[in-house]
């Protein structure tokens, strides 16, 4: 994507975005905006609390037990804890929003030619693209800017859509069939369309892209609200654990009859090292980013909800072509009939495709290079006269030197040489049903009017599917291929690519139905498409990628369009769900993991004065109660900041299967977790320490 | 050391023996088969007939829900009516005036919310006719009640596209007829045959063999030795998890738990239903290794809680060390702290049943808990503020730990790239709010009642001891109330307004604040599609997904009551 590929690549861009982000952090400090996130709400009290606190204890009002330093520094580092996760989620956003601004620059105002009435030949009117409303009719030609989303209705024209995709290589949009949707904001190169408009202004494609990679209209997606509220009933019971400490350690004090209850600041301090700041304040980051993730692919999702649906994708519907297979078949043996030589098959057969540019005559051509040495002498070339396939003969083939030799579909050349008086042999028909059973499309070859072989056209698996497809069932992803072929060459297909199932003769209707059983199984099922008649079947499917060369129905019904119309791409867009809800899983893990440590590390310093006895539980040996709790609170903002690279990239993914992915997962961020604050607030405090500050 | 183990395996082993089948049986009755009891199949009819119940009538959890609370509710103002006419009523040799009505309340909260705290002395302040009708009544009732919404959850995830729970009157009716009823029966003629006491008769007054001069001044020659219909009340008692003694001194009173033997079997019983019903659990979803996942989890709390109180109270008391005290396991002592403890159990039974009491929310006691040493009075306080999901109440402790595991799998769920879910069925937001419910009311009760107590004069008239002991009496009694468990620790003096009244509201907030969400949770689980598992799918039938709803248990319970036990068994040791 040209436009967006501009945002990311130099360095002073990317300097622009760092300080843009902290402009933003400070922006996001307004309570409105923190409200939302109840963990970091929390946050921000206290750290208001304790600012007033500082302020009432500097100007002698306050008698609290602790100096205004330790307040002041404690009160310090809640704010930066805020800032760290405003940053995170600001730096998050600033890579959309940048994507955004390049985008908005492509949407200028231009003009359009209104027409009075739909055909060419009706009188148009300049107006501003603006004032275009749905059901309008425009014109345009070479050189113009299409003013709004429409469908084509008349004409056929080369388009630069790099606009919208990157792609520079034109397309081409017509009316009717599948290729008849154009965006606003492209460019016709060629020719002329007359467009139905939409879209009304400031709702076409390109607006939506803009918002949607700017997460402007960005809404908490169902799972995120779900964790939201477990992080709420945390920080609930941290707000009690802390509020009921204060009773608890005044009659402690009474018990003991010694030391002093504790303190505002240190009951502060512990709630926001106890709740999960670390989550909490990640969690929107996490959010953006693996939207960003899809967008960096040239994906648009049209919400999160469909890309946490990614995650859950229990069938992946593929299509043969494209996908499974190359897009071509290709030449990969010759069946010649009895009294005829392989080679001398593969020479006239080679011969025949000489003028034949398409995919399967190179193969042919190839083929008998590789396999027999041949090559046609510039002689033959010139001599011979070409007959190009056309759709009355549906053969193509040569003449040479008083030869003729044909290659077309079995029936078609089959009833050619009964034409010519010739027979056709009962092993030709073997033959040619052979192939076709092994998944293999025959084409039939006459020589001067007799049968004379058949070549064998074989669809290409693309290389490492299989394991691909391996790897997705290992983690409980079925693959089914979808495809127009008949049953036999399908289950051929299906065999050697490794599928799980597949659909012959795929009609819409079928497509609809399959999703509809897997569904009622209780499957999420993905799927691809850019016809019309998909529409039904992608608005039925749980997560929907377009082809962004697919026609309007198809993109509306849609939850994503792929702007690169590569429906390989289903895969990684899965992966990338389960990427994002793994990364907040980690987080979270992590998150809780880490309160134990606090726990140590702020409860013999809490109640040091009270019960000095408890002094054993501080194994960590902190320098001194002050130290202790300032180590925590610094910790626990620092972090933030340590996590915000691993937020926004995502934990790394493999294809494993659930269970190991669960004990490699809870190893390393439920036991990394409870293990990586011991030492950080060690460390922490014996740097505090060598500066003289424990 | 040695004796410790094989008490510990001996007695778990007899209990799995005995739970798998009951589980098995239960599972049956539950869907409507009793089996070889099918002969009170008749009855059953009749009693629908006479409430004008239709058996094939299936309710919505919210008419589930209503059903229960207006059925608990009328069990509340029954036993509270009961004891305040009990005065004037039959079956009431002993002549004990109406109970006053603040303790006539939270006796009736504490009975109908299977908590069986008790502020009161049964012999000296309620008649045989209230024991019996109120309280023995409410103590299958209350146990039925748990068992039922523990069976509509299970619905809820073994139905999908339905808001069909069954129906509460037939599920309590089958619980109370074909489990409870015939277990209690078998058990009390064993406790009887062990010299449990049951009858109606008025207590005895006997001569003593050697009078006693009182501090006044007065010489007594003669004993009141209360008795009356004990081995009734006191199987259900166990098996219900309800825990409210006949007898002031609960199962260390000789007349409700005589032997070793009857100590053992009533042990037996404090575990056996919830115990089974992981096995009933297992079987009714049609995925054992769900269920006994869940077992192991309460078996590995469990056997090492119980393992560290036996331990601690092993250690005995190091000042009595000091003083040369002899505290050695020999042939004719069994050492350690015995404080509290009767010598015809020995230290091992006493410890482990102070853990199987807590563990599940039974609440009998057969030592004085507050007399044990700091650590080993920790373990079962620890026990009941993981909020009683370690076996817990019959019915209520495996509802609480599905809860848990509806938390365990949320954010393990996550970590594999899914959303979440459990026994095939989607953990939302509206499961997750519940599921949040359930987990932070104990806590919250147990925290704030603790600081409203040690912050007001009337909490602190209950302490009685001096040091951070008396906080650890507070705390120990919210925990108690808060969980629904209803031990005590003994030594707290509860006549105050404050922990009669207050204590009632903790109790009723604990017992219904969870049922309503964990209903709510069965009636939307219920409608959601099951979706089959995958190799993609958290499997929560591992060894790994057990340990991992382990820590959740232990970090969610540490983090909550850490800073308070800190303060108070945890610096009682440290000063010991």
């Amino acid at each position: 994507m040209v436009a967006m590929k501009k945002a990311g690549t130099p360095h002073s861009p990317k300097l622009a975005m760092y300080k843009r982000a902290l402009g933003d952090a400070v922006l996001k400090l307004n309570p409105v905006h923190l409200v939302r996130n109840p963990v970091m709400f929390v946050v921000e009290v206290g750290s208001v609390l304790l600012t007033a606190l500082l302020g009432l204890s500097l100007s002698g009002v306050s008698t609290a037990t602790d100096t205004p330093g330790f307040t002041g520094a404690v009160a310090a580092w809640l704010w930066f804890t805020l800032l760290f996760a405003n940053f995170a989620e600001a730096l998050a956003e600033g890579r959309g929003k940048a994507q955004a601004d390049a985008l908005r620059r492509t949407r200028t105002e231009t003009p359009a030619k209104k027409l009075a009435a739909r055909n060419a030949a009706a009188s148009y009117t300049v107006i501003a693209s603006t004032e275009l409303r749905k059901g309008d009719y425009v014109l345009v030609t070479a050189n113009d800017t299409i003013p709004a989303d429409g469908e084509v209705i008349e004409g056929i024209a080369a388009v630069d859509e790099s606009a919208v995709t990157g792609e520079s290589a034109p397309v081409i949009r017509e009316s009717g069939g599948d290729r008849s949707a154009v965006t606003g904001g492209t460019r016709v190169i060629s020719d002329w369309l007359i467009i139905a408009i939409t879209s009304d202004p400031g709702e076409g494609f390109l607006d939506r892209m803009i918002s949607l990679v700017e997460g402007a209209k960005r809404q908490k997606t169902p799972n995120e609200i779900a964790l939201t509220i477990l992080l709420a009933g945390f920080t609930i019971v941290f707000l009690v654990v802390v509020a009921t400490l204060l009773p608890f350690s005044i009659y402690s004090v009474q018990l003991a009859g010694q030391g002093t209850p504790i303190t505002l600041t240190i009951l502060v301090a512990l709630l926001i090292c106890l709740i999960p700041t670390t989550i909490g304040g990640l969690l929107n980051a996490i959010g953006i980013a693996g939207m960003d993730r899809l967008i960096q692919r040239n994906v648009l999702a049209m919400s999160g909800r469909a890309v946490e649906a990614a995650g859950d994708v229990g069938v992946l519907l593929l299509d043969k072509t494209g996908t499974i297979t190359l897009g071509n078949r290709q030449a990969v043996e010759f069946v010649p009939m009895a009294g005829m030589s392989r080679s001398e098959l593969a020479r006239l057969t080679q011969l025949a495709s000489l003028a034949d540019e398409t995919p399967e005559g190179r193969s042919i051509v190839t083929l008998a290079q590789h396999q027999f040495g041949l090559e046609a002498t510039q002689n033959d070339r010139d001599a011979a006269e070409f007959i190009p396939f056309t759709a009355q003969t549906r053969m193509s083939g040569l003449n040479l030197n008083g030869d003729t030799i044909r290659k077309g579909a079995p029936d078609t050349i089959m009833r050619y040489v009964s034409e010519q008086g010739g027979q056709v042999s009962k092993a030709m028909q073997l033959a040619v049903e052979q192939i076709a059973r092994t998944g293999g499309t025959p084409l039939a070859v006459a020589y001067n009017g007799q049968a004379i072989g058949v070549v064998h056209l074989k669809d290409v698996i693309k290389s490492g599917i299989k394991d691909r497809f391996n790897q997705l069932r290992a983690m409980g992803i079925k693959t089914v291929m979808i495809t127009g072929d008949n049953p036999l060459t399908a289950t051929a297909i299906a065999a050697e690519a490794g599928v799980d199932d597949f659909l012959a003769e795929a009609t819409p209707e079928a497509k609809l139905k399959l999703i509809r059983s897997y569904q009622a199984a209780g499957h999420l099922v993905a799927m691809t498409g850019d016809g019309t008649n998909d529409a039904p079947a992608l608005a039925q499917a749980d997560v929907a990628v377009a082809m962004n060369n697919g026609t309007q129905p198809a993109r509306e019904a849609a939850n994503m369009v792929d702007l690169d119309s590569d429906p390989t791409k289903l895969i990684e867009i899965v992966a990338i769900g389960k990427q994002l809800l793994m990364t907040r899983g980690a987080l979270t893990t992590f998150s809780l993991a880490n309160d134990i440590a606090k726990y140590f590390a702020i409860i013999p310093a809490a109640f040091a004065t009270t019960y000095p006895v408890l002094a054993v539980l501080n194994f960590m040996h902190l320098t001194t109660p002050q130290s202790a709790i300032m180590s925590a609170v610094i910790f626990n903002a620092l972090v933030i900041i340590a996590l915000v690279p691993l937020a926004l990239r995502g934990v790394p993914y493999r294809l494993v299967p659930a269970a190991q992915l669960l004990r490699d997962n809870l190893l390393l961020y439920g036991l990394g977790g409870l293990i990586t604050p011991f030492i950080g607030i060690k460390v922490i405090d014996l740097i505090l320490w060598a500066l003289g500050l424990a | 050391m040695m004796t410790a183990i094989i008490q510990i395996v001996f007695y778990l082993l007899i209990l799995l023996l005995l739970a798998r089948p009951l589980g098995l049986m239960m599972a049956r009755v539950y869907e409507g088969d009793p089996g070889w009891l099918r002969f009170l199949r008749p009855l059953e009819h009749l009693f629908y007939r006479l409430a004008g119940i239709a058996e094939n009538q299936a309710m919505s959890w919210r008419q589930y829900t209503l059903a229960l609370l207006l059925f608990n509710g009328g069990g509340l103002l029954l036993v509270y009516l009961l004891q305040q006419i009990q005065g004037w009523l039959p079956l009431n040799p002993q002549a004990v005036p109406s109970v006053e009505p603040a303790l006539a309340f939270n006796t009736a909260a504490s009975f109908v919310s299977n908590t069986d705290w008790q502020f009161y002395a049964g012999e000296t302040t309620l008649s045989y006719l209230t024991q019996m009708m109120g309280l023995t009544v409410q103590n299958f009732l209350s146990a039925a009640t748990g068992m039922a919404v523990l069976v509509a959850l299970i619905r809820g995830f073994s139905r999908q596209h339905t808001t069909e729970l069954g129906n509460f009157w037939i599920d309590i009716t089958r619980t109370v007829l074909y489990i409870l009823l015939p277990l209690a029966i078998i058990l009390a003629l064993f406790l009887v045959s062990q010299g449990v006491v049951q009858t109606v008769a008025a207590a005895e007054t006997v001569p003593l063999l050697e009078p006693m001069t009182a501090s006044d001044g007065t010489v007594i020659m003669s004993q009141t030795i209360a008795r009356g219909p004990a081995a009734s009340q006191i199987a259900i008692k166990q098996l219900g998890t309800n825990g409210g003694g006949f007898f002031n001194v609960n199962a260390a009173h000789p007349f409700e738990n005589p032997t070793p033997l009857s100590n053992l079997l009533q042990m037996l019983a404090i575990l056996l239903i919830p115990t089974a019903l992981c096995f009933t659990f297992g079987q009714m979803i049609g995925d054992k290794r769900q269920g006994t996942t869940l077992l192991m989890v309460m078996l590995i709390i469990f056997v090492s809680f119980a393992a560290m109180t036996i331990y601690a109270e092993q250690q005995g008391n190091p000042r009595l060390d000091d003083m040369a005290v002899n505290q050695q396991v020999n042939d004719i002592q069994s050492g350690g702290n015995m404080e509290g403890k009767e010598v015809r159990f020995g230290l091992v039974s006493s410890a482990l049943w102070a853990a199987a009491t807590t563990a599940a929310s039974n609440g009998s006691v057969n030592s004085m808990h507050d007399a044990y040493t700091p650590l080993g009075g920790l373990f079962p306080l620890l026990l009941m503020q993981l909020g009683e999901v370690i076996f817990g109440g019959v019915g209520s402790g495996l509802y609480g730990l599905i809860a848990f595991a509806l938390v365990a799998v949320f954010v393990a769920g996550l970590m594999v790239g899914r959303t979440p879910e459990y026994l095939g069925k989607k953990i939302e937001t509206f499961e997750m709010k519940m599921a949040t419910v359930v987990i932070l009311i104990p806590p919250l009760v147990v925290l704030l009642w603790t600081a409203i107590a040690v912050s007001s004069t009337a909490g602190l008239s209950g302490a009685t001891n001096p040091g951070p002991h008396g906080f650890s009496q507070i705390l120990y009694a919210f925990s108690s109330m808060g969980n629904n468990n209803g031990s005590a620790f003994a030594g707290l003096d509860g006549r105050h307004p404050f922990f009669t009244i207050g204590g009632a509201l903790a109790m009723l907030i604990a017992r219904y604040g969870l049922i309503v969400p964990v209903l709510a949770v069965a009636g939307s689980l219920a409608g959601k599609q099951k979706i089959p598992a995958t190799a993609g799918t958290l499997p929560t039938d591992t060894p790994l997904f057990g340990g991992w709803l382990i820590i959740i248990i232990l970090v969610v319970g540490a983090l909550s009551f850490l800073p308070a036990l800190v303060l108070g068994p945890i610096v009682e040791y440290l000063l010991l």
